[in-house]
Formats: structure tokens, C-alpha cells, sequence
């Protein structure tokens, strides 16, 4: 049996882990403190410490800012889009690398493996070059399209996949199932939590780009999120107010989705942890 | 059901030999595959042609090695290599002790409100770097901001955390730790789970102490996946742009300049591709470099 810590080793250990809690926590409060309040009420001093009632006209300028509604529309329907797509395509690679005797199988997954290591700055002025050649700068296409190559959610994938009882497949097979059926209503069936835990990877990596899009788009109605939070910080004399708003607008959707899959997230995340 | 199912598919699988068990994989890498290839081997590689290059009269040509040539003799980019690098030396191990830490401490069985704990600390993940810098600029502040509020109620002075002296290189220390911490805890408490309980049972036996098994089981056996968020934190040091671009443009006199800003100001400020190029293939040397360093250090013998 492990030794008991006594009593006051346990209250300093919670103490301190609720100490570095308020410390993650307090910046979203002081956000929200922010998106209610004129600046001058934060910015007074002792500043208000509760919400208060400035929420709509914080929006009202933050409308004549930026286009906020629309930037929020680009960055779901964007990041919605990628993560189905994103889904299948890592879904699908990580079956093929999992359950699959191929030739040229060890290639393929070690230079994407390999491929991590290169910094994604090394692809960015060429993609620019060609989405400009192509005609399709400032659209929603050339924001998706590039980041598809994501390669962790592949390699989280490929580990989920290793559950997949062969005897599973098998029995199929024998069953003359096609092999589109055994990955559409088989295998997938079986990875929710794994695809759970994918999907919020990729929909947080598309949510928080922010380099990509910053070249890509151009107008005001295309910027995405964190684009158009970006111009606010660039201003002068930044309306806090009104970039608070902002932030609480692009944060709390996914802190909401989050909560919704959380459980799916730990499982999907240690289900694909590095097995020794 | 199963005779409904072979009477369904076997006409089908006759006809179409074309899916079978030999060419499936395939056909499910193909997407993905084709992407990888227009999008990310093609780019780096044009991209390294690129960095040969140079522009003349909106037309570009190869000038041999003089983008190289400039970029050794170019100050601000020692300044922005400093401050990757200080970076790196400061935030990754800071950020990876207090990561480890936290796993370790919520992966212990007696601890309660665990998964209270883990999603508090993993939300600074679900923001944005953007979001993130934005409030910290209220919260950092001079004059105003809720930090040096509190500080002056320590009898501190008020301190330019985003214009004076080195402080401005701190805030982004401060900023990146809150914001990535979390997530190595997540990466870091996969690991911990699969760290047989027979070990720390046996260790418990022989007398070890808390302390003990933590340096001689849960260290040497977390050695993989730390490993990997090492070196996925170092990568990260290099690519920074988004939170020194929100909060201070790199400034002030380039203090907090990255070498990702300053090859995004050179390529789309500047509009100089090659030199641009030239800087992105540095950060991949040494990038490059610093994985493989960590890997012989790590002494792994795959």
C-alpha cells in the first residue's frame, strides 16, 4: 500500500492547485467583466470587479468595427466545414494505416510523421503564390484547403484505429461485406469517441488559424475571427469594450462545444496515447 | 441478417474487383495523399528554390546564395533568432515542469474533482492566441490594467509590461504558458496512464518515497511522450507569430520580434519572397537541428 499524505500536505496540494485555477481561470472573468462594462469602468480605479449593464453597446460599437456576426458566420461555416472533411480524410488514413498490410505503408507514415517537423511557414508563400495564381484569394476554399494536411489527427487516428479488432474485419469479410461498408458502417460506428476527440482537434486548430487567413483574406467581410479581433488590437486606442465583446464572442462557442464532448475528448485522447 | 448481407454484396464484389482488401488502402489514402502532396511537399521544395531567388523588376531570378549572404549580415535577424531562442530557454521548460506537475498531481488516485481540475486548466486551449493576447492587453495594461492594480496593492510599481525594457518578452512568456500549458498536461496524462500500477505497487513494497518513484518510475517512464512535447513546444517557439504580432507587433525596437514575424513582415509587408524563403529554410535548420539534438539526448533506441 502507498503511504496516506497526511492532512496537511493534501490541504496545501488543493490550495495550490485552486491558486493556479483562479490564475487560468481569472483572464475569461476580467474578459467578461470587460465585454459588460464601458473601459472607463475597468480602467478606473479600483476598477469594477462584477458585469454590468454596457453589453449592448459594447455591441453597437463593436458592429461599427468590424463585421463581427459575419466574421463569426466565416469562422464556423469554415471550421465546420474543415473538421467534416478533416474527419474522414484522417479517419480514413488512420484505418488504412492501422488495419492494412501494404507495399509501401512504413513510407508513407514516417514522412508524415516526418513531415511535422517542418514548420508550416515553409509552405506559406508558395500556397499564397498559388491560391493567387489560381484566382482564389479571399475565399473560403483557400482557407480550407492548405490546413486539410494536419498531420497529428491522422497519427491520434491511426492509434484509435489499432482497437479495431481484426476479428471484427474478419468476420465481414467472410460476411462478403464491401469495404466501403466496413469502414462507413463498421469501423466508424466503433471510433466515436476516437472521431469525438478528433473533431474537436481540427476544429479548434482551424478556429484558432490565424496566420493563413491573415494573408488569404482580404476584405472585411471574409476576416475570419481572429482576423477581425486582430484590426481591433491594432487600433490606436483600443475600445476595450468592445474587444472584449469580441473575444467573448470567438471564446465561449467552443468553450460550449467542449463541454458538450469532453468526455469523448479524454477517452479519444488516451485511447490514441503512444502504447510502450 | 448475415445471409441478407452476402446476398447483397457478393454480385456487387464480382463485378467491381476494383475494391478489394489489396487496393482499399490505397484508395483511402489517395485524398489525403494528393493534398499533402499540392499543399505541403510541393510548397516546401518551391519555397527552397524560392529562397535562391531574388526579385527584379517584378520578375524573380536566381541570385545564388545572396539572400543566405544577407541574412548573415542582417542584425534584426540575430535579434529575432535571440528571441526565439530565450524563448525556448525560459517558456518550454517552465511551461513542461508546471504540465508535468499537474498530470502527475491529477493522475493520482486519491485526488478529488479531477476532471474539474483537468477542464479548468485545459480551457486557455479552447482560445484562440488572438483571443488570448486581446485579453491580456486589458489585463497588462500600465496604467489601468488589473495586474499592476494588484501589484500596487503589494506596493509594487506599475511596470510596462508591453513597453519597457525586457518586460514585453515576458508577457509573452506569461501569455504562451497560460495559454499552452493545459494542453501538455492533456498529452502528458495520456502518457501517464499507460505507466504500469505493478511498478509503483513494487517500488511501494521496497519503501520508496512519493518523491522517489516520481524521479526513478514516472520520469524515466513518461521519457516518450515528454519527449514529444518537447520537441512539439520547441517547433511551436519557432513558429511563434500570432501573440507577439496581437500584442506588440514585435516591438518595441524589436524586442519581441520572432522569426516568424519577421519573415511574415519580409514576405507580405516587403513583398520579398526570397528573402522570406530564405529566412523560413533558418527556421527550419533549426528546428532541424534541435529535434535531433533532443532525440540523441533523449537517448531513444528506436
Amino acid at each position: 500500500m502507498k503511504r496516506k499524505s497526511t492532512i496537511v500536505e493534501q490541504i496545501l496540494l488543493y490550495l495550490v492547485l485552486i491558486i493556479g485555477l483562479v490564475i487560468t481561470i481569472l483572464p475569461f472573468y476580467w474578459m467578461i467583466i470587460g465585454a459588460t462594462n464601458r473601459t472607463g469602468d475597468v480602467f478606473r480605479i479600483p476598477p469594477t470587479f462584477v458585469p454590468g449593464s454596457y453589453l449592448l453597446e459594447n455591441l453597437k460599437h463593436l458592429n461599427e468595427s468590424i463585421l463581427i456576426w459575419r466574421s463569426l458566420f466565416n469562422s464556423l461555416f469554415i471550421a465546420i466545414t474543415y473538421t467534416l472533411i478533416g474527419l474522414l480524410l484522417c479517419s480514413a488514413a488512420g484505418y488504412a494505416f492501422a488495419k492494412f498490410q501494404f507495399k509501401g505503408k512504413n513510407i508513407f507514415f514516417t514522412v508524415l510523421i516526418l513531415s511535422m517537423m517542418i514548420p508550416y511557414q515553409a509552405t506559406i508563400i508558395p500556397l499564397f503564390q498559388m491560391f493567387a495564381k489560381l484566382d482564389l484569394m479571399n475565399t473560403y476554399l483557400a482557407v480550407i484547403l492548405p490546413q486539410l494536411v494536419y498531420v497529428f489527427p491522422i497519427f491520434l487516428m491511426t492509434q484509435n484505429m489499432k482497437a479495431v479488432p481484426a476479428s471484427l474485419l474478419e468476420a465481414a469479410r467472410i460476411d462478403s461485406a464491401g469495404e466501403f461498408y466496413i469502414f462507413f458502417r463498421i469501423v466508424l460506428p466503433a471510433m466515436r469517441p476516437a472521431l469525438a476527440a478528433v473533431a474537436i482537434f481540427l476544429f479548434n486548430h482551424q478556429w484558432n488559424n490565424f496566420m493563413w487567413p491573415l494573408v488569404i483574406m482580404n476584405t472585411k467581410e471574409m476576416y475570419t475571427l481572429p482576423v477581425a479581433l486582430s484590426t481591433l488590437a491594432g487600433q490606436n486606442s483600443i475600445d476595450y469594450g468592445q474587444a472584449m465583446l469580441g473575444t467573448s464572442i470567438s471564446v465561449l462557442p467552443v468553450i460550449v462545444i467542449f463541454l458538450f464532448m469532453q468526455k469523448h475528448f479524454v477517452s479519444g485522447i488516451l485511447g490514441g496515447a503512444v502504447k510502450g | 441478417m448475415q445471409r441478407s448481407l452476402a446476398d447483397n454484396h457478393r454480385p456487387e464484389r464480382r463485378k467491381r474487383q476494383f475494391v478489394t482488401i489489396k487496393t482499399m488502402p490505397y484508395i483511402l489514402l489517395a485524398p489525403i495523399l494528393t493534398l499533402f502532396t499540392l499543399f505541403y511537399i510541393y510548397p516546401i521544395f518551391y519555397s527552397f528554390l524560392l529562397s535562391f531567388q531574388t526579385r527584379i523588376r517584378g520578375e524573380y531570378h536566381y541570385a545564388g546564395l545572396s539572400n543566405y549572404a544577407r541574412m548573415i549580415e542582417d542584425p534584426i535577424f540575430y535579434k529575432a533568432l535571440g528571441n526565439s531562442f530565450l524563448i525556448l530557454v525560459i517558456q518550454v521548460p517552465l511551461m513542461l515542469t508546471l504540465a508535468v506537475l499537474l498530470a502527475v498531481v491529477l493522475n493520482s488516485p486519491f485526488m478529488k474533482f479531477k476532471g474539474l481540475f483537468r477542464i479548468g486548466y485545459f480551457t486557455p486551449v479552447l482560445t484562440s492566441l488572438v483571443a488570448a493576447s486581446v485579453i491580456f492587453l486589458l489585463i497588462l495594461n500600465k496604467d489601468y490594467g488589473l495586474l499592476n492594480y494588484l501589484l500596487a496593492k503589494i506596493g509594487i510599481q506599475p511596470i510596462g509590461w508591453l513597453s519597457d525594457g525586457y518586460w514585453p518578452l515576458v508577457t509573452l512568456i506569461i501569455v504562451m504558458t497560460w495559454r499552452w500549458t493545459g494542453y501538455n498536461m492533456v498529452i502528458l496524462l495520456a502518457g501517464l496512464q499507460n505507466i504500469s500500477e505493478d511498478l509503483y505497487e513494487a517500488a511501494s513494497i521496497d519503501g520508496a518515497s512519493r518523491v522517489k518513484q516520481f524521479f526513478y518510475i514516472t520520469l524515466p517512464q513518461l521519457k516518450p511522450v515528454l519527449l514529444v512535447t518537447f520537441i512539439m513546444s520547441t517547433i511551436g517557439s519557432f513558429q511563434l507569430f500570432d501573440e507577439p504580432y496581437t500584442l506588440t507587433s514585435g516591438g518595441p525596437n524589436n524586442r519581441t520580434l520572432t522569426l516568424t514575424l519577421y519573415l511574415y513582415q519580409n514576405g507580405f509587408s516587403y513583398f520579398d519572397f526570397g528573402y522570406a524563403s530564405a529566412l523560413t529554410y533558418a527556421v527550419v535548420a533549426i528546428v532541424a537541428v534541435l529535434s535531433l539534438v533532443q532525440f540523441k539526448l533523449a537517448g531513444d533506441k528506436d
